[in-house]
């Protein structure tokens, strides 16, 4: 049987570690190798290795990059300096979220943009539209993919290790800021970004320099981790993942990520985000904490004295804080913290209180 | 690795005969289920005293990553719960064939478990899948 999905470069190291293979977003990913909860001990503990690769890498360069991004992100591009990355949000014109996306200024005129492997069609297709559309001729987007990889090295352990395997110091770097590097004599670059609530570093390679990448951070004790653990680590990190708390139907403003959003320029959707700001918005997203070890599960009801008032997005055992999580959207008038709501969980009712996010922060120590 | 003193459910259920009592039985999942579930967080298992209809939902199975229903592999009442899994529910991951069994059941009739398969037919239906 031939899968119809795509494959990284590190797909026979996956198998050869034993890693169950699923699809997940056009790709054929290891959702766990050694198992989740032991994979995101390591994440929260030492160190642990993803291979994020399936997720895109995509160039923008030219006069008008900048420009160009302006008017399709919601966060300010102009004012942010070189060698440093941001967090934010693609939006239709109804300020519905086409993608999210961490983008990194490599020059004054040319970014990294790192759009979601089932979006990556999508936000290269609105890049484009918009491209020929206000800015012809004054910029050139490439689409880097599959010439390089991506590996995600996070957790307590790493910023101890990091500068043995790239030059320039890159333990160094404040959260967010990037470095161009090298890894064996060939470029690479490393970022102080993640998706765990831990802290770490993301690193793009030449793709044929996946594998000895991969092995090399191994070989100092990181531990491979899945799908599966990258989950339950942003979950407790209160990170939103598209496709669940966040997609075209949602805004930024009702996702409470207003931060990062601004409110004075023009871009694509704009007029929505400004009037919801200040109006307020139908529903809030909210975490839920609940005793014990039973889970609310994407698309359970969340009720109020028995009438439904929201949806659950995500939910899942935290092991880190050996309690109940998720995330969901309510009604306004239930989602201050402290509320006390009750999940339907397949039939049984469990109270379920709302509570500060994220639901998890690592210790601030000397990093 | 499916031990063959004991029947399977195409639901990847386990049923053993205890020795010297025909009519007391364990269940508990097989080494497929748990490598398919991921590891386990908490089981919603019946009381002592339910009643278990053979391949009627009896419970429910989750690991962080999804749920699963459970299935009663035979009829009877429940006479023991393995209370272990409550603190260590992945006694179901490390040895669901042994430590993490779910229930002891007094089987009212103790000829169903001829609809259930072999440990060999259990193989050659799990080498099926996927």
């Amino acid at each position: 049987m031939t899968s119809p999905n795509a494959r990284t470069t590190l797909y026979e190291t996956h198998v050869a570690l034993g890693a169950r293979m699923v699809p997940f977003g056009g790709w054929e990913m290891p959702v766990q190798y050694s198992g989740t909860l032991a994979e995101v001990r390591a994440v929260r503990t030492a160190s642990g290795i993803f291979d994020v690769s399936h997720m895109g890498r995509v160039y923008i360069s030219g006069e008008q990059a900048t420009d160009l991004l302006e008017w399709v992100l919601t966060g300010n591009v102009a004012g942010l300096r070189v060698g440093r990355a941001r967090y934010c949000l693609i939006c239709n014109e109804a300020g519905g979220i086409i993608d999210d996306t961490i983008f990194y200024r490599l020059a004054e005129d040319r970014y990294l943009l790192i759009p979601n492997a089932g979006n990556r069609a999508a936000a290269l297709a609105w890049l484009h539209r918009w491209a020929d559309e206000r800015f012809p001729g004054g910029c050139q987007i490439d689409d880097l993919t599959n010439a390089t990889a991506l590996v995600a090295f996070q957790g307590p352990d790493t910023p101890g290790l990091v500068d043995g395997v790239f030059e320039g110091g890159p333990s160094s770097l404040r959260p967010f800021a990037a470095i161009e590097t090298t890894f064996k004599g060939r470029p690479a670059y490393v970022g102080r970004t993640g998706y765990t609530g831990e802290t770490g570093f993301e690193i793009v390679v030449g793709a044929d320099q996946s594998v000895e990448l991969w092995q090399t951070l191994q070989g100092l004790g990181a531990v491979p981790c899945g799908l599966g653990a990258r989950d339950v680590l942003r979950l407790e990190a209160a990170l939103p993942l598209h496709g669940h708390e966040i997609d075209e139907t949602t805004t930024p403003i009702e996702a409470g990520l207003e931060r990062f959003v601004r409110f004075d320029k023009e871009y694509v959707g704009c007029e929505v985000l400004q009037a919801q700001n200040s109006r307020g918005t139908e529903r809030r997203l909210i975490g839920l904490s609940l005793p014990g070890r039973s889970a609310p599960r994407a698309e359970y009801s969340i009720l109020s004295q028995g009438r439904v008032v929201g949806q659950v997005t995500s939910g899942s055992y935290s092991p880190t804080l050996d309690t109940s999580i998720a995330m969901g959207y309510v009604e306004p008038a239930y989602a201050e913290v402290g509320v006390t709501l009750d999940v339907d969980i397949r039939g049984r009712t469990a109270a379920a209180q709302v509570v500060e996010m994220p639901f998890y922060t690592r210790p601030r120590t000397a990093d | 690795m499916n031990p063959d003193d004991r029947k399977y459910t195409s639901e990847h259920e386990w049923i053993k005969v205890e020795d010297g009592d025909t009519e007391r039985a364990l269940a508990g999942i097989t080494v497929y289920a748990q490598d398919q579930l991921g590891d386990i967080v908490y089981f919603e298992l019946p009381q002592v005293g339910d009643s278990l209809k053979q391949l009627e939902k009896m419970g429910e199975v989750e690991s962080v990553k999804a749920v699963s229903d459970l299935f009663a592999p035979a009829s009877g009442s429940v006479v023991e719960v393995n209370e272990r899994l409550a603190n260590e529910p992945e006694l179901a991951n490390e040895d669901p064939f042994g430590e993490g069994w779910l229930l002891r059941v007094s089987l009212s009739d103790p000829a169903e478990l001829d609809k259930l398969m072999s440990a060999e037919e259990y193989e050659t239906y799990t080498a099926g899948l996927h």
